[in-house]
């Protein structure tokens, strides 16, 4: 095999390889370290979903849990048996109150509509540019949870949506997110996310060559919708319930931190964020409730959790600009990827990498858009 | 009257918001960087006035500016400088990491279910009774808004830190090539940034004096999407988009029915997302103007 295919091999089995051994450690926990475990796998899929989007196009959303959030309501109350619908949720409307689905079609209905939202609000905001995007799904966010919080005729409300069947165990957590990888790995073989990576480095040699971004954000855009959707229904049949307080802000920011920490621009640096950074909050807020490390037992305030998580993310950032994996796909380096310098996939954090201005910047990566390069060039500069 | 009444309240929240916008574009302006965490400051703010509220309130609002302005400052040393350099993105998300840990931070000092700022409650009563009532609060925010972006324009365009700002946000090289120090530009961009979040703290804490962890964080997030709306590129066009986010909010909060009111939110939203649809490069911008600039 050739050095690029090893590449392309290790692309795809090391972000799978992560997952499994997860699911192989997950196998041997007690039961409520396994409930932690699928956790864990759940939320890696949903940073998986964010990176489809995020790290192909260089945009951020702020509105993909949004889909998580739909996919998790339609799931979860497509499963709850008709009576119990009846009872908690009396002001459904009628489409809403009859057929029981089964997992596995509740879970193929929340990635249908995940797409189908996200298609709906992609029209509408992908043809703005990358920073104005970014803020503008914050309005996504916002309606959504405001629609769900507060409408009875689609769901619980306010309140909690309880007695979901609880179906998802080790094993379907682990296919699911494994699923996601495969999903997000040919999408970034295919020639309409090469083109959506080209508008990534430099957005107006892209246009230049005839590359339509809008379009091709779209396509990712609808397909990270899909993925979200999808890590939604396995959300709630992983816990049984769901509020929409879940799957709002918190969610938000803990998502878009794993994937920059890992490193947004490939697929290994989303699984190893999504995974590591799951872990570590799974084990703070467990902390909250009074855990023990090497025998050293310890309870921590409660909502410190929170503070040490975004302290980490913060300090990780400075220190990883462009993530633990510096954006290269599993071991992209040792197979003897060329360096940043002579590639062209830079974007979320491509302006990081540059030093000081002038021809010795270290890494010029094909995004000269002036203004930016100028910007960042300058806030190099020492401050005083 | 009622629709005066209406437009009058509309227009004072369009203000406020038009105050979290400039201090949010004076940033952007010259770093191109967005400031989430600015919503925090203003908590920060907000919180501030509460610890004080034995003092005299002229010395409470004194305190709270130079509180403002120390976290602006703080903001800038800890986390925009280590992090210059690093993309749009990169800080947007760091900065939305430290409004998360902060928010945090409130919850656990001040507790979830907010404290109340009671100051200058005299400006809570109504200047004309009636089916709408207008407060004094009200006109005092479409004061101090005029009189602080009009001292704003002042400062931009007939001073000689104004000037080295303006030229530092058309081309950051350019200015610091003629001579330009961009570090401290940038200081006073935080100073000034940190002085408009004092403001908002102190109106925003008397037209809803509980103040809860979420706080700045609700208006942030309304004042950045209005920001978008006018067009994120400029500064007079991102105030501009401020003020129409807030003027649409209250005038819904106006006419929708009582069972209806919670969706104000949703239905400010829906307003902008559907404005973006057919003006992608912001409302105000001028046609033809090129959207992939940022």
């Amino acid at each position: 095999m050739t050095r690029s295919r090893l590449r392309l091999a290790a692309e795809l089995v090391g972000p799978l390889a992560l997952v499994g051994v997860v699911a192989l450690v997950a196998a041997h926990l007690s039961t409520s370290d396994q409930t932690d475990a699928i956790n864990v796998l759940v939320t890696a899929t949903i940073v998986v979903g964010l990176y489809v989007f995020i790290g192909n196009s260089g945009v951020i959303s702020f509105g993909q849990i949004s889909f998580v959030a739909v996919g998790a309501f339609v799931a979860g109350i497509y499963t709850t048996p008709v009576s119990t619908r009846h009872t908690t949720m009396p002001d459904l409307f009628g489409f809403l109150g009859r057929p029981v689905l089964t997992n596995m079609e509740s879970i193929l209905l929340a990635a249908g509509i995940g797409a189908v939202f996200a298609l709906i609000v992609g029209l509408a905001l992908m043809r703005l540019s990358g920073l104005s995007a970014g803020i503008a799904t914050f309005a996504v966010l916002e309606i959504t949870y405001d629609i769900l919080a507060n409408w009875g005729k689609i769901g619980p409300g306010p309140t909690t949506l309880a007695s979901v069947p609880v179906t998802t165990g080790v094993g379907q957590a682990t296919i699911g997110c494994a699923v996601a990888v495969v999903l997000a790995f040919t999408y970034q073989r295919s020639r309409s996310c090469r083109m959506l990576r080209a508008s990534r480095a430099d957005p107006l040699a892209a246009r230049g060559i005839g590359v339509s971004i809008f379009r091709h954000r779209l396509g990712a855009f609808v397909l990270s919708g899909a993925i979200c959707g999808f890590a939604g229904a396995l959300y709630v049949h992983a816990l049984g319930s769901i509020n929409v307080t879940e799957v709002y802000l918190a969610l938000t920011f803990s998502t878009l931190a794993m994937l920059v920490v890992g490193g947004s621009q490939s697929l290994w640096g989303a699984t190893l964020g999504g995974i590591l950074l799951g872990i570590l909050s799974s084990f703070l807020s467990n902390a909250e409730n009074g855990t023990s490390v090497f025998g050293l037992s310890f309870t921590l305030p409660n909502g410190l959790s929170s503070i040490i998580f975004a302290i980490l993310f913060v300090g990780a950032l400075m220190l990883f600009p462009r993530g633990l994996t510096r954006n290269r796909e599993f071991l992209a380096k040792a197979l003897g990827e060329r360096s940043d310098k002579h590639r062209l996939g830079v974007g979320l954090s491509s302006t990081a990498a540059r030093g000081g201005d002038g021809p010795e910047a270290g890494d010029t990566d094909g995004a000269p858009a002036a203004a930016t390069t100028a910007h960042a060039a300058a806030s190099a500069e020492p401050e005083k | 009257m009622t629709v005066v009444g209406y437009l009058v309240n509309a227009i004072s929240l369009g203000a406020l918001y038009a105050l979290i916008a400039v201090s949010v574009g004076l940033v952007f302006g010259v770093l191109r960087q967005i400031n989430l965490a600015q919503g925090e400051v203003i908590t920060f703010g907000a919180y501030s006035l509460w610890l004080m509220r034995t003092l005299p309130t002229w010395l409470a609002i004194v305190l709270c500016f130079g509180v403002c302005i120390a976290a602006s400052l703080l903001l800038q040393v800890a986390v925009f400088r280590p992090l210059r350099g690093a993309s749009p993105l990169t800080t947007l998300i760091a900065t939305f990491g430290v409004s998360y840990g902060l928010e945090a931070l409130w919850l656990i000092v001040f507790g979830p279910s907010g404290n109340t700022v009671s100051m200058l409650t005299n400006l809570n009563l109504t200047v004309v009774g009636g089916t709408v009532a207008l407060r004094w609060i009200t006109l005092v925010e479409i004061g101090a808004a005029a009189v602080l972006l009009s001292g704003l324009l002042y400062l931009l365009f007939r001073s000689s830190l104004g000037m080295r700002m303006r030229a530092t946000a058309e081309d950051l090289r350019a200015a610091r090539l003629v001579g330009v120090r961009i570090g401290r530009v940038v200081t006073w961009a935080f100073v000034l940034s940190g002085a408009s979040a004092a403001v908002v703290a102190v109106l925003a804490t008397v037209q809803t004096p509980l103040v809860t962890p979420t706080f700045g964080l609700n208006l942030i997030i309304f004042a950045l999407v209005g920001v978008v709306l006018g067009g994120l590129d400029h500064l007079g066009r991102a105030t501009a988009g401020g003020f129409i986010v807030g003027f649409v909010n209250s005038l819904l909060g106006s006419v929708l029915p009582e069972q209806q009111l919670v969706y104000v939110t949703s239905l400010t939203f829906l307003f902008v997302v559907i404005v973006l649809m057919v003006r992608p490069a912001g409302l105000l911008a001028p046609r033809g103007a090129n959207v992939e600039r940022v």
